[in-house]
């Protein structure tokens, strides 16, 4: 299906490690077929670098079916490239043209230090988690699912905050690098549910309090986030948590 | 899961909780001002408006208020200093490149800016009729308000900072006001549309009313 | 076979394990605390596995080799969750599920652990809502089922097209919240390359930081291995990048026993290769069999767009062959038969490997019954091409958008071309009822070993038997070994065993750097997987094994010689881990070659060409092969292949068929 491979030219972002200093170093390619995700242009570039014997370009990446949440670039000044609602692997080069200068950077935060090139560390996500992003229920001890009919709305809103793929694009987009959009997400998925509620005070103002202690920024409800968001989470999530951590702390 | 009890308010939540807080105080302040002002079309020489003026220089109830308002204005510019300032930290390595145009709107992205802006504007603002107020009531004059609105604006310098402060407070309000409810908790698939647009239409017209004031004295059409 | 006892329980398959679990040793809470678990995965079954033992009050150390536990491939899949809750009424049961459960795996699964299975499936519904899993509801609150996988009841659990991902979501915040309480410790980027074995018994593991590149020991009292499947073996799967063997082999090669490695399961609606840039496949809910009608031009070679070919020069192959099933025929008949036509010359698209998947009879037909709904009388051949799109629209909308996405084409216009991927291997490390290996203490989870699903893997069981394995089954059975092991003191990982093992990994690193080669990881790993496609892949013959094993050997001497890995060891150096797991590949596709080689009969997702019926169907041999075959590695790439005999008490076995 190839009509009319590319010639690029790539800025990419070379960092050694988080102790060295990265500069963007450009590297031209040739005949990109419009059928290959960014992804397997990236592939062909570190082909191209293991035969001259350079060191090939680090970037997280795995399911490449755009669920793992795992690639991360900034590609042109956006988090996942041009496109809306994709991730960086579901990106096609058919998205650009032929003579296309492309930039690509690492998600930038504080909080996701770079560990070489494009690869960046999210534990502070884990952390964030560790912190309530869970239901305190032991294997075994449940009751019969059906015992506790929850309505097609809540359970329908809290899957939709639930699709979050923790990839931090809402971070790596935001102006101030928050990382509301993430924990809010976790925090309404479980608000909306019965089963949630149980533990919803604590779990906000722990998660809120990690959040804040990982050196994420604050939110000026740009609404960036949700625009970059690959899976479309809304700042209604953002809302909910901001009512449920107002209800949280007037509760003590 | 224990609970652990970190400060409300030193929160990043809380902080922006306190932003929306006195930004919605200082909008309804917005508002009897504007009221305060639009006595001027009652183009009686100045007589209502002077009338409402020595009556907000001197009620000691809207003493108590506008000291509540400088506070309110002070707590909105200093929690906006040190946000600004943890944001900036949360970004130490800038992006070469940004493309933030398609996710969100300048204004919004420009609170800082454009607040500093009516910051400078609020410090001439008040040099100009606060302050002389403040004196006169100090030595226990009558201070004729009307007639220095009047001085003030035959300026033409004067009349074109003043409506790019106003301007910048359009933007900000813009942003400001349906912000406010988002770091309240209220987004709503039915309300969130109505707040959004009473929001745009409440910074339209308010801007449009203090506007038109500096304007029609400018111009002369107010005796 | 004295090698192999499955171990399973005495007594009628009901109640097997219920007699097992009144009767399984227990270990004391006091003695829980001190006895320490390594998990390498973090997928459905290491995450759920880890969780529940860290609950239990065991010392338990998790690794994976993405960045978080949550990355696992287990999220990628899509379609939902088998359980007999019969909430539909529609007469499921427990022995139904066991039942097409072993049907499904063609007769080649252990009846008990598959009983087991079904049992313990309930529970998992149960355990996953209590977490806070969304999973779909009807509008009066109840959880909503689907039929999946051509069962007669409708008894799949599912999120929407992401089942995968919340259930991988749910066994991560059990995970999360127990190293919030500092019961697991969480070693993300960490890949493990050895197995430590102390006295014959599995005490650690070998594990490189993949971050700073240091080899790391780790000790515990059972070690257990939850790492999935090796279809990236096939070099282009639908497999993550970074899937691999390298536990399960390195395990293998301590003295683990490999069952059925050539069991390899090929989804027949992915989308298709686009050129030789490929680095992976991505998978298409196979409900779209549902609906679409698969077909290829009658003439060979016909180059016509699809749209351009009339209705009397289209052969929809399936619906000939199989009049009953038609398009919805499993998994393995409608791979096997797409592959055949493209081999024929009838093949689609630029590369000729492709079938269509046309919805344009679909699009009529729901755009009739939708016009007929709103009671729209005569209405136009637009209108009712716009309504029958809506539907699709609303059934696979998300799909038809993935596929424009990858492919540039409009699925609504054109026909969607499809062709078989690999996407799960039934085969791996043998274990008995226990799921213990042949390694005492080392266990194997998930789909990393062989047990649950015989020859063949029923759409909507990967997940249930991830999540049984981790959550239900081995909190119980690994009581019967760690009861045992109360009295071992955490030996430090200074012992010989651990140096000798270190070594061992740090050998290979070194091995990798100091061949300086010309050619990369990638051309070694797409040779193999092409060597694999073809000689053993969806049909397989005795010419094409042995040659293949040949080929293999071959590749393998080269890639030792000619292997270029760029960087250094002590780094962050993908080429450094792909190079391991791709040695790993070239080791383990001969022995599925040789598996394969071995079975000559056809069954489930193994075709052997020499074994079919008159009509080119599938011809099962179970007089001579109702077994297990696990491979024993004996040491310099020789196999000793011991037999698990297969004994069916319960159910009757029947040759499949679908026409």
């Amino acid at each position: 299906m190839s009509h009319g491979n590319m010639n690029l030219t790539l800025k990419i972002w070379r960092q050694n490690s988080g102790k060295e200093k990265g500069q963007l170093v450009t590297y031209p390619v040739k005949d990109i077929s419009p059928d290959m995700s960014f992804l397997e242009m990236f592939d062909v570039l570190n082909e191209q670098l293991v035969s001259k014997n350079e060191s090939p370009i680090v970037f997280d990446h795995d399911c490449r079916e755009g669920i793992c949440g795992m690639c991360s670039m900034v590609i042109n000044g956006r988090a996942h490239g041009p496109k809306t609602g994709i991730t960086t692997c579901q990106l096609h080069m058919r998205s650009f043209k032929d003579g296309d200068t492309i930039t690509v950077e690492p998600w930038r935060a504080q909080a996701f230090p770079v560990i070489k090139d494009l690869t960046v560390d999210r534990t502070s996500f884990e952390r964030i988690q560790a912190k309530g992003g869970f239901v305190s229920v032991n294997t075994g001890t449940a009751q019969d699912a059906n015992c506790l009919p929850i309505p097609k709305d809540d359970a329908d809103s809290s899957f939709n905050a639930a699709a979050c793929i923790g990839c931090g694009a809402c971070v790596a987009t935001c102006k101030n690098a928050s990382a509301m959009l993430f924990v809010a997400a976790k925090v309404s998925q479980f608000a909306l549910l019965p089963q949630g509620k149980i533990e919803a005070t604590a779990r906000v103002k722990n998660m809120v309090a990690q959040m804040d202690l990982e050196g994420f920024g604050s939110c000026t409800n740009t609404g960036a986030c949700e625009i970059e968001c690959p899976k479309g989470i809304s700042l209604e999530n953002i809302a909910r948590m901001n009512r449920e951590y107002l209800v949280a702390n007037c509760k003590d | 899961m224990s609970n652990t009890s970190p400060n409300f308010i030193t929160s990043s939540i809380g902080k922006k909780f306190l932003m929306g807080f006195t930004g919605l105080f200082l909008i309804s302040f917005l508002v009897i001002h504007v009221l305060i002002n639009a006595c001027i079309y009652f183009n009686d020489g100045g007589a209502t408006f002077n009338m409402a003026a020595s009556f907000m220089a001197h009620n000691i109830i809207i003493r108590i208020v506008e000291v509540g308002l400088f506070l309110g204005i002070i707590l909105h510019v200093v929690q906006a200093l040190i946000i600004t300032l943890q944001n900036n930290k949360a970004r130490p390595q800038k992006y070469a490149v940004q493309n933030l145009a398609v996710s969100s709107k300048w204004y919004s992205r420009s609170m800082g800016l454009l607040g500093t802006l009516l910051l400078m504007f609020l410090v001439v603002h008040l040099a100009n009729f606060w302050v002389p107020t403040k004196i006169a009531v100090f030595k226990g004059e009558e201070h004729n308000t009307f007639e220095s609105l009047k001085t003030v604006f035959s300026n033409p310098i004067v009349l074109a900072v003043y409506l790019l402060g106003l301007i910048s407070l359009f933007y900000h309000l813009l942003h400001g006001f349906q912000s406010a409810f988002q770091t309240f908790g209220l987004n709503h698939k039915k309300y969130t549309p109505c707040i959004k647009s009473f929001g745009f239409w409440y910074s339209v017209i308010i801007v449009l009313l203090f506007a038109s004031m500096p304007i029609t004295l400018f111009m002369g059409l107010i005796k | 076979m004295s090698k192999l006892d499955s171990k399973i329980p005495e007594g009628n398959v009901e109640q097997k394990w219920t007699k097992y679990k009144s009767s399984v040793a227990l270990v004391n809470p006091s003695n829980k605390r001190n006895l320490e678990i390594i998990v390498v995965g973090s997928g459905l079954a290491g995450a759920s596995a880890a969780a529940s033992l860290a609950e239990l009050g065991y010392k338990v150390k998790v690794f994976c080799y993405q960045d978080s536990a949550r990355r696992a491939h287990s999220i990628a899949a899509q379609g939902g969750i088998n359980a007999a809750k019969n909430y539909q009424n529609d007469g499921d049961s427990i022995y139904r599920l066991f039942y097409d459960t072993v049907k499904g795996g063609d007769y080649r699964a252990r009846e008990g652990n598959v009983y087991r299975l079904a049992e313990v499936s309930n529970s998992i519904i149960d355990q996953c809502v209590a977490q806070g899993v969304p999973l779909a509801r009807e509008y009066g609150g109840m959880l909503s089922n689907r039929s999946f996988g051509g069962t007669q009841v409708q008894r799949t659990f599912y999120a929407a097209g992401q089942t995968g991902q919340q259930l991988l979501l749910g066994a991560y915040s059990a995970l999360n919240r127990q190293i919030g309480l500092g019961t697991v410790d969480m070693f993300a980027r960490h890949e493990m390359l050895e197995v430590v074995k102390i006295d014959d018994k599995a005490r650690g593991i070998i594990a490189r930081d993949l971050v700073t590149g240091k080899l790391e020991r780790h000790f515990g009292h059972a070690v257990l291995l939850c790492t999935g499947g090796y279809g990236n073996v096939f070099y282009l799967s639908t497999n993550a990048m970074g899937c691999n063997a390298t536990s399960v082999w390195k395990a293998h090669k301590k003295g683990a026993f490999f069952g059925n490695p050539c069991f390899t399961q090929i989804h027949p609606t992915c989308i298709p290769v686009s050129g030789d840039h490929q680095s992976k496949l991505t998978l298409m809910s196979e409900s779209l069999r549902n609906d679409g009608r698969i077909w290829v031009p009658k003439k060979k070679d016909d180059i016509r767009k699809g749209n351009e070919i009339p209705e009397e020069e289209r052969d929809y192959y399936l619906e000939r062959r199989y009049p009953a099933f038609g398009n919805l025929v499993p998994r393995d008949v409608a791979s096997r038969a797409a592959k055949e036509r493209c081999d024929e010359g009838h093949g689609v698209g630029a590369s000729r490997m492709a079938v269509f998947l046309d919805f344009k009879a679909a699009i009529d037909r729901f755009g009739k019954s939708q016009a007929k709904k709103l009671s729209i009388e005569n209405p136009t051949a637009a209108q009712l091409k716009e309504f029958g799109k809506q539907v699709v629209e609303e059934k696979y909308g998300n799909l038809f958008t993935m596929y424009e996405q990858i492919t540039g084409e409009n699925p609504y216009e054109v026909p969607m071309r499809i062709y078989p991927a690999v996407h799960y291997t039934m085969g791996g490390l043998w274990v008995d009822y226990n799921l213990m290996t042949t390694v005492q203490g080392l266990y194997c989870l998930g789909e990393a070993n062989f047990s649950d699903h015989g020859a063949n893997r029923l759409g909507a069981s990967a997940l249930m038997q991830g999540l049984a394995d981790g959550y239900f089954v081995i909190p119980y059975t690994i009581g019967a070994y760690l009861s045992k092991e109360i009295a071992v003191k955490p030996i430090p990982t200074t012992h010989e065993a651990f140096v000798a093992a270190e070594n061992e990994a740090q050998a290979q690193i070194d091995k990798f750097f100091a061949i300086k080669g010309n050619k990369s990881v990638d051309h070694f790993h797409k040779r193999l997987g092409k060597i694999m496609w073809e000689k053993c892949g969806m049909a397989r013959n005795e010419k094409g094994l042995k040659e293949a094993i040949v080929e293999i050997r071959e590749l393998r001497a080269e890639f030792w010689k000619d292997l270029r890995v760029t960087g250094k060891p002590n780094e962050m150096n993908p080429e450094l881990e792909k190079a391991s797991r791709v040695a790993d590949f070239l080791e383990l596709g001969e022995l599925m070659c040789m598996d394969a080689l071995n079975r000559s009969e056809s069954c489930g997702g193994h075709f052997r060409i020499e074994s079919q019926t008159e009509e080119g169907e599938a011809l099962r041999k179970d007089d001579e092969f109702a077994y297990v075959a696990a491979w024993e590695y004996k040491g310099d790439f020789t196999y000793e292949m011991h037999k698990e005999e297969l004994k069916f008490e319960t159910i009757k076995i029947a040759q499949r068929s679908y026409k």
